[in-house]
């Protein structure tokens, strides 16, 4: 970014949740966290693990095991003046909570005639990787950034993870923040003097030439080892990470395809009627007189997602395939 | 209606200049017409026609250079639409029938034959080209035509890259000129090009085809008997050379053995029933040029004869046909009177043979016990083992010797 050599500590993805919570009730006393085992459990992905201890069983609420109740009451808080973090623990779950998340936080502002608004944030975890099996597994995020009337955050770096929520929080309307299971261990060093980051842009995270990968969450990181590999090659792969669902930063990848001239999205949802079906749409509507060949997908394996963990990881988007299927489309040499 | 189209002169012709309008608008054309001359790397070609009509509009004028498959000129057919529909309808079925039936001269039946096919880089290029949206618009941006690339990416496709390579091309073609063309005479220039192409056409064939090679060597003592005797019955005019008994004697063995005539094309061996054999003739200038013999196999021993010096000369003269440089189905190269014994040919690709004639001399030859001196030709055959095995090419070798030992068969 600038030449000046920052601090840094060394910390986690989870570390950088919980620290970002930390300071967002620190800084605004309307701000409080419920959700399941949020409190004396810590959480469980045990990003709170702390919290109850520090803020009291006020501010951090354990609550029943019924989405569609405490995501419902976090819309009336947020309805009445409060800022809640509503911790859903996997998406999965929030579909019991869908009604309450597209009937109601989504819509309201719209029925009321832009009367209420919801400063709603909703945090869930998302994603296959852990063998927590087909109902704990699914990236149902891009099924959320269908819903007009809510934002869609999905950070895959520490500084994404210590800096979206403060944004979301300030956002006057529902923002959901998916969470990438296996992110949560990720270990990284982050600017001592870490603080919110905008949640309006992608980020371009490595520079490239011969082709484009769109991405976002954890699928970010096999996307850079593969550029690493690709670099090998002779191929250089632009990454970008999408940052937000929704709305999308178009003119970021727009603007990256029209100088690489390909793209490739790899999305850990279900290809059909993915995210990575919208930008491919979006890239053919924008940009489709600059490519130089279909824009490609890979993405999960359109099956449940199944328990053991060779088969597991063979449904999940990997390195490997990115590499292959990069190299196929640039054919460097002809 | 029809396009008359610049044609592909070669594997390796990218685009030429038309030098010279033989008709003009109005005129009435037939089949087989020689309409246009064109300026090739190769030389001065006479482009036929191959549709019966007149001529309605000449679209590039005299002096333009312009890419394979630009539109000429339109030909606007004579025939009645539903006559030409009729005739459509019978193609294909009894011929026979058709001529007692609709009383049709044996002229008017030829004429329904297809036109003789172009390469098949021509015929590929007429499909519809699959272009990235990229490429298609650099292209117009750079007015390239694309039907004249050749796409590099999966299933042919062509992409940026190939665009940009033609440009490239397109840039250094014309930059020769500008910087060394008024230095270099118009005959050096003439021999670049020849050049370039035939360092195309052979790397094409050295990179692509598996060659395998036969040898031969044939008694010629009574064949040349035969011609000896029969030369003294003729005029100097009318005398004939060996090379019309071996192109026979090629064109009877090919007959008999098939598969060393034709193609391969798109991994696949095309066998042809015409035999055009390609001569090779070397240009005093140097390069060389290997214009077809049509239908050698249906051609008397004179009509042969007159075939090869009209060609001969037309080729060092610089007038050859369209169809003489695109549609031999095999090459015979002969190299004798330069005192070469053995011949090792290159196969003009997509042939699958070649056939190489070296010197006739004369050499003690043992036969049935008994030692005598005999004119021996060493005769070798150059193939593409994709397409035949040394079994069918020694098949080939052992019928035109024994074609050559009959002469009165030939």
């Amino acid at each position: 970014m600038n030449g000046k050599t920052r601090e840094t500590v060394k910390t986690t993805y989870r570390d950088a949740i919980r620290e970002a919570i930390r300071e967002a009730m620190r800084r605004d006393e309307r701000v409080f966290l419920m959700g399941e085992d949020v409190g004396r459990y810590g959480g469980c992905f045990a990003v709170s693990k702390g919290l109850l201890e520090e803020f009291g069983p006020e501010r951090i609420r354990d609550t029943p095991l019924s989405e569609s109740t405490f995501v419902g009451a976090g819309i009336g808080a947020a309805l009445g003046g409060m800022r809640p973090i509503v911790e859903i623990m996997t998406v999965n779950f929030s579909l019991l909570a869908a009604d309450q998340i597209l009937n109601t936080a989504a819509t309201y502002l719209h029925m009321s005639g832009g009367l209420f608004n919801v400063p709603l944030v909703i945090r869930m975890a998302t994603g296959g990787g852990k063998q927590l099996a087909a109902q704990h597994s699914h990236s149902l995020e891009g099924w959320y950034a269908h819903i007009p009337g809510i934002k869609v955050l999905t950070p895959a770096t520490l500084e994404d993870a210590r800096g979206m929520l403060w944004t979301a929080l300030a956002d006057p309307d529902p923002v959901l923040i998916f969470e990438n299971s296996t992110l949560y261990n990720r270990e990284g060093e982050l600017s001592v003097d870490a603080g919110a980051v905008d949640i309006d842009h992608a980020r371009i995270c490595r520079q490239g030439n011969d082709i484009t990968i769109i991405t976002y969450g954890a699928s970010l990181y096999k996307v850079l080892d593969a550029a690493d590999i690709l670099e090998k090659s002779g191929i250089s792969a632009e990454v970008i990470d999408l940052r937000t669902l929704r709305p999308l930063d178009d003119a970021a990848y727009l603007s990256s395809v029209a100088k690489t001239h390909r793209a490739l999205i790899v999305d850990e949802g279900w290809r059909s009627g993915s995210i990575s079906a919208e930008v491919s749409a979006r890239i053919m509507e924008g940009v489709f007189y600059e490519l130089d060949c279909p824009v490609e997908r890979i993405c999960t394996a359109e099956v449940p997602m199944p328990y053991a963990s060779h088969l597991e990881q063979a449904a999940l988007p990997q390195t490997e395939t990115i590499v292959t299927t990069v190299k196929r489309m640039v054919r460097k040499n002809g | 209606m029809a396009e008359f189209c610049m044609p592909s002169l070669g594997a390796d012709m990218k685009a030429a200049t038309l030098i010279e309008w033989k008709v003009k608008p109005g005129d009435f054309i037939k089949r087989g017409d020689i309409i246009a001359v064109v300026e090739a790397d190769k030389g001065i070609i006479e482009i036929e026609v191959f549709e019966e009509g007149v001529v309605d509009k000449i679209i590039v004028p005299e002096g333009k250079n312009v890419p394979v498959g630009t539109v000429l000129a339109i030909i606007s057919s004579m025939k009645e639409p539903s006559e030409t529909k009729e005739e459509k309808i019978v193609e294909g079925q009894v011929i026979e029938k058709k001529e007692t039936a609709l009383k049709l001269e044996p002229e008017k039946v030829l004429v329904q034959e297809k036109p003789v096919p172009p390469l098949p880089e021509v015929l590929e290029g007429k499909k519809h080209f699959k272009v990235s949206p990229l490429a298609r618009k650099l292209a117009e941006e750079l007015n390239i035509d694309v039907s004249t690339i050749q796409g590099s990416g999966a299933d042919g496709i062509i992409n940026r890259a190939d665009v940009e390579k033609a440009a490239k091309e397109r840039e250094l073609k014309k930059k020769i000129p500008v910087t060394e063309k008024a230095k270099m005479p118009k005959e050096v220039e003439y021999q670049a090009g020849m050049r370039r192409a035939i360092a195309a056409a052979m790397s094409r064939s050295n990179r692509d085809i598996p060659h395998y090679y036969l040898e031969t060597r044939i008694d010629m003592t009574r064949a040349l008997q035969w011609l000896e005797a029969e030369n003294q019955k003729r005029s100097i005019k009318e005398r004939l050379l060996p090379a019309v008994l071996l192109l026979k004697a090629v064109a009877r063995a090919l007959k008999d053995v098939p598969g060393l005539n034709g193609y391969w094309i798109d991994e696949r061996h095309q066998m042809k029933d015409e035999i055009h054999i390609g001569f090779a003739i070397s240009l005093r200038q140097g390069g060389l040029v290997v214009p077809a013999i049509h239908n050698v196999d249906k051609k008397s021993i004179d009509e042969l004869m007159a075939a090869m010096s009209d060609l001969i000369a037309r080729t060092r003269a610089g007038r050859l046909r369209s169809s003489e440089m695109t549609d031999a189905t095999v090459t015979v190269t002969s190299l004798g009177d330069l005192g070469v014994e053995t011949v090792y040919g290159v196969i003009y690709p997509p042939q699958v043979a070649l056939v190489g004639f070296g010197r006739i001399s004369e050499m003690p030859w043992a036969e049935n016990g008994m030692l005598g001196i005999r004119r021996i030709l060493s005769a070798t055959l150059a193939a593409d083992h994709r397409a035949t095995d040394g079994n069918r090419g020694a098949q080939f070798l052992g019928s035109m010797k024994r074609y050559l030992q009959e002469v009165s068969m030939l």
